[in-house]
């Protein structure tokens, strides 16, 4: 391995599994009882299987037992001991299903209690997103609330696929009790939606259109929040973009600032460009990579986009699209900016040390 | 600096149907019937607030691109260099759930282009207007106005029910390759289906910046769906849809296709060659940088001028600086290309 490659690293991605099994151990008899006789109820419409199993690497089946992601000790062996990671921020993808609403607070608790217990306390490498019932404001800022002052929990976790554009104003006492507290809002690839198709020209097909369309979740929060004036009333809060891809980026803001230059009466909330509040209030993580057919395309990609103190690597680990850490960042990075997009710059967010 | 001799062919002016008593003359006698019974307005056309960019602010016309009066004097008149101008006419006719009455909407919006613009102009062309909600009334609306003089195009609003590269549009692409006429998708349009994956946005701001996610969407469609498979003269037009999201969008469809490939076995080279061969995209609005060396890598990313047709987008106003609108910033050889040669070759005018 070369020695840039062995530089120490923050991994921004890893998805640990909490299994039904796990989760009963901290959810309440009631809502065992409830789960029992009702199940889990899916929101129909966007059934696309993921690719492999799990949507995970072949390899990362524990060897005894058990889903990807749901095995500490393998988790550290195939993960954190195989690279040099410091730190690593779960995003764990128990679905808050948008569903019964206490349920699925209950559920945002249970797994919360879990992660503390079996992941947390256990491996003093690991940070996790804290995971709320977001479609419920009220019910999500009690959970923010109750785990506040634990600072293991390093950010809220939204996923990308919500029932209303992120800006919208339910949304927003979810801001208030992240700000307060210096916390982030993580907003991950994938969730439900509440049954609204996954483009804005209805379902596709393919899984393929499903993974590479996700982006636009992402495109309609950017723009949602940053129209609908959260920075404003929010001036502290801090987003990140997890799994969204950072090519498209700049030429939104391109579009979004000419734009707003001709239409800025329909939004008087906004004192600056939409470009300058992204900047200031956004970061991304890396993976999955973009790989434009000349290298030089991605140094002047990262030109465009202007964000190289916002810049965070993951690895999505263990699912299908794992991005190395030997290999994924170009080689034509410069050694200084390669080292911020591995450490330092979550090391600052996260204010870890 | 552009030569002033330079032909050029503007890909994409609007007609604007003044309001639904201009179709009484190409509608039959029952929706005549109809709009007189029920107050039936035809398809509602929202897109645009009435004086931010609906038009450019200059034009002091009631209904601004309702006539064909007002395009010969603001567009066609004073550029002796333009050879032809593509009307596009947006009106909203996949709003209309009454599969008939989109029928009828569309054949008469098509007659009257043919009637009171086509026919009043030889430098003008038009891209048919279809009921793309049904997709067999569409075939049937292009096989009764393809070969008639000046229909070059299908239309289609990019915002859809369904994404177009879904099997249920097919006999909509076998009717433009049946008649060898390129499908042009639009900006706008009015299913009824929120614009964005989560939902519906609340500022015209956000559906306006938004549109460029549709367009990904139809054009990841088309391609997964194996379209240019099936038809492989079929040539694709997005019209208004901004040019610099395409090749970012184009890396990471290329990567997922070398994962995913096995789904979608009919593809036979990586998305983005079949982009590059097929589609072409209109420079009105561009959502280029401000800095110019930022858009020279963008032209970098895109290959060269070659995917880029010229159009005005009359009447609207995109916010554009003037250098923009003009083009200024391609090179003399490459405006050839993006102000005719590429259409040329395209419409095979």
């Amino acid at each position: 391995m070369c020695a840039a490659s062995c530089s120490r690293l923050v991994d921004c991605d890893i998805h640990n599994t909490i299994t039904m099994e796990a989760l009963a151990r901290y959810l309440p008899k009631k809502w065992q009882d409830y789960q029992r006789e009702f199940g889990r109820r899916q929101l129909p419409g966007d059934y696309y299987p993921k690719a492999m199993p799990f949507a995970s690497r072949t390899d990362s089946w524990p060897p005894g037992g058990g889903p990807p992601g749901s095995n500490l000790p393998f988790l550290r062996q195939q993960l954190l001991d195989a690279w040099p990671i410091d730190f690593g921020v779960l995003n764990t993808l128990i679905t808050i299903r948008n569903q019964e609403r206490d349920y699925d607070a209950a559920m945002a608790t249970a797994a919360n209690a879990c992660q503390i217990a079996e992941w947390l306390e256990p491996e003093p490498r690991l940070r996790a997103s804290l995971l709320v019932p977001f479609e419920d404001a009220p019910l999500a800022v009690a959970e923010i609330k109750r785990h506040g002052a634990n600072r293991r929990f390093v950010q809220v976790l939204i996923p990308s696929r919500t029932s209303q554009p992120l800006g919208q104003r339910m949304y927003w006492p979810i801001y208030a009790a992240a700000m307060e507290r210096d916390l982030p809002i993580g907003i991950h690839f994938g969730g439900w939606a509440g049954g609204i198709p996954i483009s804005g020209a209805g379902w596709p097909a393919y899984y393929l259109e499903y993974h590479t369309g996700m982006s636009q979740t992402f495109q309609a929060h950017l723009i949602s929040l940053i129209c609908e004036g959260v920075f404003e009333e929010f001036p502290q809060l801090k987003i990140v973009f997890i799994e969204a891809g950072l090519g498209w980026i700049a030429p939104l803001l391109w579009r979004l600032d000419r734009s707003w230059r001709q239409l800025k009466a329909e939004t008087p909330r906004l004192r600056h460009l939409p470009s300058e509040y992204f900047r200031r209030h956004f970061w991304l993580t890396t993976q999955p990579i973009e790989e434009p057919p000349e290298p030089a395309q991605f140094t002047a990609m990262l030109g465009h986009l202007g964000m190289n103190d916002r810049l965070l690597f993951s690895t999505d680990y263990p699912h299908w699209d794992f991005d190395n850490p030997d290999h994924a960042l170009p080689s034509t990075l410069t050694p200084a900016l390669r080292q911020a997009i591995r450490r330092e710059n979550a090391c600052a967010l996260y204010g870890f040390a | 600096m552009t030569a002033p001799q330079s032909a050029v062919i503007d890909c994409d002016v609007h007609a604007v149907l003044p309001g639904i008593s201009a179709l009484k003359p190409y509608l039959s006698a029952y929706w005549c019937e109809q709009i007189a019974q029920t107050g039936f307005k035809g398809p509602p056309d929202q897109w645009y607030p009435v004086r931010t960019v609906a038009a450019d602010p200059a034009l002091t016309d009631s209904i601004p691109a309702s006539k064909v009066e007002y395009l010969q004097r603001d567009v066609l008149d004073p550029q002796p260099e333009l050879e032809q101008a593509i009307l596009q006419c947006d009106c909203a006719v996949e709003t209309l759930h009454n599969p008939d009455a989109a029928a009828a909407v569309a054949a008469a919006l098509n007659d009257w282009l043919a009637a009171e613009w086509l026919a009043r102009d030889p430098r003008l062309r038009a891209s048919i207007v279809v009921p793309s909600q049904f997709p067999e009334l569409a075939a049937a609306e292009i096989d009764r106005v393809a070969g008639r003089p000046g229909f070059v195009q299908v239309l289609l609003p990019v915002r859809s029910e369904a994404p177009y590269g879904s099997r249920n549009f097919r006999p909509v692409f076998a009717a433009a390759a049946r008649h060898a006429l390129p499908v042009g998708l639009h900006f706008g349009g009015a299913p009824g289906n929120p614009s964005t994956p989560v939902g519906w946005p609340s500022f015209f701001l956000e559906d306006y910046a938004g549109m460029t996610s549709v367009f990904q969407s139809q054009l990841i469609s088309i391609v997964a769906g194996g379209t240019f498979d099936l038809w492989p003269d079929l040539r694709l037009v997005l019209l208004e849809s901004g040019v610099t999201w395409l090749p970012p969008m184009l890396w990471r469809l290329d990567k997922n296709w070398k994962g995913l490939r096995r789904e979608i076995p009919w593809l036979r080279e990586l998305p983005s060659e079949y982009v590059r061969r097929h589609v072409r995209l209109t420079t009105a609005p561009f959502d280029a940088p401000d800095e110019p060396g930022q858009l020279a890598d963008v032209m970098t990313q895109l290959g060269g001028d070659g995917m880029l047709l010229y159009a005005s987008d009359y009447p609207h106003a995109h916010g554009q600086d003037a250098a923009l609108s003009r083009l200024e910033f391609f090179p003399t050889a490459s405006l050839v290309n993006i102000r005719a040669g590429n259409a040329r070759a395209l419409y095979r005018f």
